[in-house]
């Protein structure tokens, strides 16, 4: 197996790895804050968090270009405070992916939140646990669940995604390449063994993710009845 | 002793009416909260505990006020000196019996949790998860984790309406018990006249009018 293969797997590993866990970390405290919120601008952020489920990726890729350019405020936070360039960097498209990836997470740990009776949050204050303690030791455990399909979601759509990544990374192999794009650039070539290769690799994962995510609702819902 | 002198807003199937209460509940009562469905009963207890805002009023548990809606005072739930014991008991599926128990202690007293243990006999299903055990036994466990708070005031919503009479019958026994046992203010929801008659010191009738009366 020639080594850009295996540079281009592990790459999208790491890159649909980070991506989950830092919206796992963002994601809790989000979805939280959605689930409970009796503001009238919850719906605003609700809207705007779904946005990229409907919109072209390359809409998002695009503006996140525009914004990552150092021409303009962000591109250039970053380059003056840390020297790190967005556009064309592993950091740009982990920081697009994770734009691109937040309604797969949020959404499920929302639905989550939503199905605990509110008597959970309010029996747990009236036992004198703090909202921090109620999150982590009542709220999250019953929600694990709703964490391990926005996990798994979350997982399968970034090893999947293409647009943003493409219009934020490019192509440099070792970098920024990873295999959704390597499969487009070796049919360009038709070098079609190697896209097999990287297409056979990205449907197993997908579906035993998504075996995974329906084999949890099931038991769930099992479990549930009882 | 707790001093209640709210008004709030109510909703029912009958349309909106207004909640008036002024009363002073004395310490260390068994109190039974009566009244038609939807007059209120159950938004006192929530008042009193913290989990529902009167529109106005002063709320005063053991002379400290807990909320005055002139001086914009109000304290949260966790810092009210009581338990409350929802209708559905709400154990957490997450923790054993014991788990469920000792969470409502801030430091974990050991002796104080095996005594509740015993009282309640939950002994022999101490590590077992909620989605295993029988009304009666979710409904046991539920009381010993309010009183594991060491609260000096107990707040049952409902206790015995999911439950069938020879259950009933243990646990109005146990209710009794342990109000005498850990001198506690116990103020309970209920409609069942029977156990009103046998078991309260005295009966808060809410209704038009609210009104506080020896039994």
């Amino acid at each position: 197996m020639d080594t850009d293969f295996v540079s281009t797997l592990l790459l999208t590993g790491k890159l649909a790895f980070m991506t989950t866990l830092c919206l796992l970390i963002i994601g809790m405290w989000v979805s939280y804050v959605l689930a409970y919120s009796k503001s009238r601008l919850k719906i605003f952020f609700e809207a705007l968090i779904c946005m990229p489920v409907v919109l072209p990726p390359t809409v998002i890729g695009y503006y996140l270009l525009v914004a990552f350019s150092p021409h303009n405020a962000l591109g250039k936070f970053f380059k003056n405070l840390f020297d790190m360039r967005l556009a064309f960097s592993f950091f740009g498209i982990l920081v697009a992916s994770i734009i691109a990836g937040f309604p797969f997470m949020v959404q499920s740990l929302q639905n989550g939140f939503h199905s605990l009776p509110i008597s959970y949050r309010e029996t747990a204050y009236t036992l004198g646990k703090s909202k921090m303690v109620t999150f982590f030791k009542v709220l999250l455990p019953n929600i694990k669940p709703y964490i391990i399909t926005g996990v798994a979601l979350t997982f399968a759509h970034c090893i999947g995604e293409f647009g943003i990544v493409l219009m934020i990374g490019g192509n440099i192999p070792g970098e920024t390449r990873i295999a959704s794009i390597a499969i487009y650039d070796e049919v360009q070539i038709c070098n079609y063994s190697v896209a097999n290769r990287y297409s056979l690799i990205l449907f197993f994962i997908s579906f035993i993710l998504l075996i995974l995510i329906y084999s949890i609702n099931k038991n769930f819902t099992i479990g549930s009845k009882v | 002793m707790i001093y209640i002198n709210v008004e709030r807003k109510i909703f029912t199937s009958d349309g909106n009416r207004k909640l008036s209460l002024n009363i002073r509940i004395p310490d260390k009562g068994l109190i039974f909260l009566i009244g038609k469905s939807g007059v209120g009963k159950t938004t006192i207890l929530r008042m009193i505990a913290g989990l529902l805002k009167p529109d106005r009023g002063i709320i005063r548990i053991n002379d400290i006020t807990v909320f005055d809606s002139f001086n914009k005072i109000n304290i949260s739930p966790q810092k009210r000196n009581i338990s409350f014991m929802f209708q559905d008991y709400v154990l957490f599926p997450n923790m054993t019996v014991e788990e469920n128990i000792f969470f409502a202690q801030k430091k974990k007293d050991i002796k104080f949790i095996n005594q509740l243990m015993k009282i309640f006999e939950l002994e022999s299903f101490r590590n077992q998860k909620p989605e295993n055990l029988s009304g009666g036994q979710k409904q046991r466990v539920a009381l010993a984790r309010s009183l594991a708070k060491k609260s000096t005031i107990l707040l049952l919503d409902e206790p015995f309406s999911a439950l069938d009479e020879v259950i009933k019958k243990t646990i109005r026994k146990l209710i009794l018990k342990i109000h005498h046992m850990f001198d506690v203010t116990t103020l309970i929801v209920s409609h069942d006249k029977k156990e009103i008659k046998q078991m309260s010191d005295y009966i808060l009738y809410i209704g038009d009018y609210c009104e506080i009366v020896k039994n």
